[in-house]
């Protein structure tokens, strides 16, 4: 097992420059939009995620929101792992919708 | 001789120690050791280092803040190279108070920078604060410093932001000449696989190429003696800067292959003097 993650280790370093441009395209994406409003995505998740946490309770590091940007189209991808046999919080009657 | 309006060209970055300040003083020394007159202003107050690099530091009397105050006139505070006499320096000053630093105030040296000199380089501070943003105000150009690492790739892409949208050019809706020089490249990490590539930088900040200076021994040299680099003994980085000079001013596009300041270096080597650029 050591011995697979050694060389899992070392195909990773050797493809750093390609983690680092992916990452860095996500980054960069995040930053131009809204006009420059870096901050915009953070604010669009913690929205989000409270508008969530009416209806199901799940765990803050459980909402991802990306944005990927490739050529001219941007995609804002939203990411939510409900916990099994989600909760749902107060009794609210239109919740099959989620 | 009628002299060409005056140009402000800012050398910027976002994020500290990627080589603005070393490529203001290469810059600025090239363009006047090609005989243009050039003053380079230091814009980072408080933590002033232009003058270390220019190697001047102990011919500093008046600055910057002093000038802007009126506690001493242009002439005073302006220190003329030893060595290029086209080449001058405005000192930053060592004071702790950043709002020495008023837009009426830099406007007003600035236009009186243009009536004499034909470029004026704007060393900004890192950061996206007051100096910072002084120093890319007023600027017609724009050189972003870059090295091949996520978070400096990051900071540029949010300096770009900020030259698209918080210069006065911006503001009257003109555009704004943005140039990339990247600086500590390794060809060698690159074929590896550990450094983005030119390509890389390029495709993801989106601006034209001005150079690429490789990693180089001869930057810190030149920083211990106090030499820019375009005045310290033949380099590769040494090339490489004239290269991105001949570029900012438009006589050769950039040679993203860096076989330009390769085959130059080395030719230079093999017959013990360089062609004159």
């Amino acid at each position: 097992m050591s011995i697979f993650s050694k060389f899992l280790e070392l195909g990773n370093s050797r493809k750093s420059a390609k983690v680092a441009r992916e990452r860095l395209q996500i980054v960069v994406s995040y930053q131009r939009t809204e006009g420059g409003d870096a901050d915009f995505l953070s604010k669009l998740r913690h929205e989000l995620l409270s508008v969530i946490c009416k209806y199901v309770k799940v765990d803050r590091d459980q909402v991802n929101v990306q944005l990927k940007r490739t050529g001219s189209c941007s995609v804002l991808e939203l990411n939510i792992t409900l916990p099994t046999g989600a909760e749902l919080s107060i009794g609210e009657p239109d919740l099959k919708i989620l | 001789m009628a002299k060409s309006e005056a140009k402000i060209i800012v050398i910027t970055s976002g994020k500290g120690g990627v080589g603005k300040t070393t490529t203001s003083a290469a810059i600025a020394a090239e363009l006047a050791h090609r005989g243009h007159k050039t003053v380079v202003v230091d814009f980072d107050i408080g933590l002033r280092n232009l003058d270390l690099i220019m190697g001047c530091e102990r011919r500093v009397i008046f600055d910057f803040v002093n000038v802007i105050q009126n506690d001493a006139n242009l002439s005073q505070a302006l220190i003329r190279d030893k060595r290029e006499e086209n080449l001058f320096v405005l000192p930053a000053s060592q004071t702790r108070d950043k709002d020495a630093l008023t837009q009426e105030g830099v406007e007003r040296i600035l236009n009186e920078l243009k009536k004499d000199f034909e470029y004026i380089v704007c060393d900004s501070p890192a950061g996206i604060e007051r100096g910072a943003l002084m120093a890319l105000y007023f600027a017609d150009e724009a050189v972003v410093v870059t090295n091949p690492e996520v978070s400096s790739v990051r900071d540029s892409d949010r300096i770009i932001g900020v030259l698209n949208s918080k210069t006065k050019r911006a503001e009257q809706g003109q555009e704004m000449k943005k140039h990339l020089l990247i600086t500590r490249y390794s060809q060698y990490r690159v074929q590896r696989g550990e450094m983005l590539s030119i390509k890389d930088v390029q495709e993801i900040l989106a601006i034209p190429l001005l150079g690429v200076i490789p990693e180089s021994t001869a930057v810190l040299n030149a920083s211990n003696h106090g030499i820019p680099v375009t005045l310290g003994n033949a380099s590769d980085a040494k090339c490489a800067y004239q290269d991105a000079v001949a570029c900012l001013l438009g006589e050769e596009p950039a040679s993203a292959s860096q076989k330009g300041w390769k085959s130059k270096f080395l030719g230079g080597l093999r017959l013990f003097s360089r062609s004159p650029a």
